[in-house]
């Protein structure tokens, strides 16, 4: 299942209201082209759902999502948020999961990006003598005769 | 027949792998089914750019989401708490957490010790030589000397605190709780030909270093090498039975959906806690009309799950992350009955480290700590790798009604009626669920986590699943005996945590794999005379 253009248009506007760009922390919004670009690529089983969201949100805007001003399709995109419901929470995870895997973004937040494998993490022993204080308790489980 | 094997093990997971190992130095022909296939470690999430996304997908734990050919649907909107799993060899091993505690001594005797439910017919000292082989075969990283738990003798040594479990084990010391870095199975040296963890920290979506023993890897690799064969992509149908009331062998639909026929000498099932009740009730004939082995009417009462109260909030420096295997220490500070507490039994904290960004950011989100517009950006860098957390898995007590049956409706890719799940949280969960949210509250405010979210029960927490085909010496009361036989097909065996009598307060699959070990040996030690 592919996104019609208005469904398109719609997911790329409510993308940006949700995660606008900055230009402080030097990051794109969530409606940069090569973010939506990678939703609309790899919307796989959320499909449906999101295309459920995207005119769920054209409806309360009274047809034409991208016919309101700015303002108006905060007040929507909140309204329908806030009655919850899978459709509108599938639309926001494929809306995060494509903007935080964004080379730039992950980068800004001072990780570093792509996959985890082979690379992997340091992780740091931390301070093992807080334990001695556990070592000196009396034992702790029951012992049925 | 002319085909007859020796050993037909039905579910190729942490409790079938064990058992197909033991029997394998009996040189018996020893055949497993597995619905399943085998997965591609190079394929896991990890090795790919959407890793976080993939949990939500192909890798959820629920198979209703994940919904491959392999997975079987499970009609459970009448339970709170959701059943996850894994379908393929290696089984829910795949996903697992690998915390890896057993239970304790008092856990086989609560009915002796705090008068309700059943004592089992076994006790730890059975199952002690047990746990230690399963430690050294899945390979267990851990540090000798807790004071809460019964002696053991990991094989590697623990996984570093990191700064999560720095800043909660001295939360926990002003608090004057138990805390000990957790035993795993996450290999923390180069070992049995199993790389060392490099902290991918997605251990609950395969692991791709193969650091994390899933049995696959551990347990299979042995067992093949020593004659056992493994057949995947082949769904049990029903187990058959003879004039004599013994179990003559399974029908199941192969790799290309064709039924088969395979007769054996001996069945052993080890398909999980659903999966299990599942197939006996199934197998149905004019011979067992309620369900194999089910004269008692215990096949699939008494499900057990850990109902589990996440509890996470949000420091003010930067921790682990994801940069680590997600679970870290175990308190059993409210392990034991104390009943001034409210409730009977009691439960394990497992704390756990952080997540990923945008597993952070979904979460945030659905708990509307997420603003949308232009304050998203400060408030997400203000929490993203700032959480700190635990799960507190509390004891479910055995109860008729909570219950696994057939579906009237719902059937998988073969045709074959699904599991229905119906279960309720009891009065003694839910005043231990109550209990462990305040106390997770005042540990994490102790570590200094503010913005405290609770979710409890955790919805998607159904990875223990007990009780279902109970063990007992009263065949009235039980499914099968005290060495994992039932009680009404002599040559018919149950080796998974269906077998459990009650569910302890912690991870159970040590002590599923110890009970297979355990049964495994009291076949071996008993062939001549198994089926009297
Ligand atoms: C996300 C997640 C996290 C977990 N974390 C932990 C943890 O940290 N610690 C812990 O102790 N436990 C954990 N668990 C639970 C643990 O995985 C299980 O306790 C354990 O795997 C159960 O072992 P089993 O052999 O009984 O069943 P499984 O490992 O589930 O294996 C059953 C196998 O039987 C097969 N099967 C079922 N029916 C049929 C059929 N009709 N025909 C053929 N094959 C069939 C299935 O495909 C499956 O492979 C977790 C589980 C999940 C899903
Ligand atoms: S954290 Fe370690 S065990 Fe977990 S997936 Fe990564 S390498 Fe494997």
């Amino acid at each position: 299942m592919t996104l019609s253009s208005t469904q398109l248009q719609t997911l790329r506007l409510v993308a940006g209201l949700m995660v606008p760009a900055s230009s402080g922390y030097g990051v794109p919004g969530a409606d940069d082209p090569a973010i939506v670009a990678d939703m609309e690529a790899t919307l796989g089983r959320d499909a449906a759902a999101v295309a459920a969201a995207l005119d769920a949100l054209s409806l309360r805007a009274g047809g034409v999502f991208a016919a309101l001003n700015p303002e108006a399709r905060m007040d929507v995109a909140l309204a329908l948020r806030a009655e919850g419901g899978a459709a509108m929470a599938t639309l926001a995870r494929v809306v995060l999961q494509c903007y935080y895997r964004d080379a730039r973004v992950v980068r800004s937040l001072g990780i570093e990006a792509g996959a985890p494998f082979p690379r992997g993490h340091v992780l740091e022993q931390g301070d093992w003598s807080l334990l001695e204080e556990v070592k000196g308790r009396a034992p702790g489980w029951r012992a049925p005769s | 027949m002319k085909d007859i094997v020796d050993v037909l093990i039905i579910g190729a997971g942490a409790a079938g792998a064990a058992m197909a190992w033991s029997l394998a130095e009996t040189k018996m022909r020893i055949v497993c089914l597995e619905q399943g296939g085998w997965t591609n470690p190079a394929a896991y999430p990890t090795t790919g750019r959407d890793w976080e996304a993939r949990v939500h997908g192909d890798f959820h734990a629920s198979p209703n989401v994940r919904g491959r050919p392999e997975d079987y649907p499970v009609s459970e909107a009448n339970s709170p708490i959701k059943v996850v799993n894994f379908n393929g060899v290696g089984g829910s091993t795949i996903l697992y957490a690998a915390h890896f505690p057993r239970l304790q001594p008092s856990d086989f005797r609560v009915r002796s010790l705090d008068g309700v439910a059943e004592d089992w017919p076994i006790d730890y000292a059975t199952l002690a030589p047990w746990f230690a082989e399963n430690d050294r075969m899945m390979g267990v990283s851990g540090l000798r000397g807790d004071p809460a738990s019964p002696p053991s003798d990991p094989t590697m040594p623990p996984l570093p605190l990191g700064r999560s479990g720095a800043r909660l084990g001295a939360a926990m010391n002003r608090l004057g709780w138990h805390w000990w870095p957790s035993d795993t199975t996450v290999a923390t040296t180069d070992y049995e030909g199993r790389g060392r963890c490099i902290n991918l920290g997605l251990c609950v979506s395969g692991c791709a270093q193969g650091a994390k023993s899933s049995t696959d890897i551990s347990y299979w690799p042995v067992a093949r090498r020593a004659g056992v064969e493994v057949r995947t992509h082949c769904r049990v149908r029903e187990i058959t039975t003879n004039a004599q009331g013994m179990a003559s062998g399974v029908v199941y639909y192969d790799a290309e959906g064709i039924e088969r026929f395979q007769a054996a000498e001996v069945v052993v099932v080890a398909c999980n806690g659903v999966g299990t009740p599942r197939l006996l009730l199934n197998s149905a004939s004019g011979r067992f009309a309620n369900g194999l082995a089910n004269s008692s009417g215990q096949v699939g009462r008494n499900l057990m799950f850990h109902p589990c109260a996440n509890v996470y909030g949000y420091v003010d420096a930067v921790l682990d992350a994801n940069r680590a295997p997600p679970l870290c220490l175990w308190s059993k500070e409210f392990y034991e009955t104390d009943a001034s507490r409210g409730f009977l039994r009691g439960y394990m904290m497992q704390f756990i480290r952080g997540t990923g960004p945008v597993s952070e950011a979904i979460q945030m989100e659905a708990k509307g700590l997420l603003p949308w517009g232009a304050a998203h950006h400060e408030e997400f860098r203000r929490r993203n790798g700032h959480r700190i957390g635990l799960n507190a898995l509390c004891e479910d007590l055995p109860e008729a009604h909570n219950r696994v049956t057939l579906d009237d409706v719902l059937k998988d890719s073969h045709g074959i009626p699904a599991p229905r799940i119906d279960y309720t949280i009891s009065a003694n969960s839910q005043r231990m669920m109550d209990h462990a949210v305040a106390r997770a509250r005042d540990v994490l405010g102790e570590a200094g986590a503010t913005d405290i979210c609770v979710n409890a029960p955790f919805t998607y927490g159904g990875w223990h699943l007990l009780g279902t085909a109970r063990m007992g010496n009263d065949p009235e009361q039980s499914v099968v005996n005290s060495w994992g036989r039932c009680h009404d097909v002599k040559n018919l065996f149950i080796v998974d945590g269906s077998i459990f009598v009650t569910a302890g307060g912690c991870n159970p699959t040590s002590t599923i794999q110890a009970l297979a070990l355990y049964i495994a040996d009291q076949m071996k030690q008993r062939l001549s005379t198994l089926f009297d």
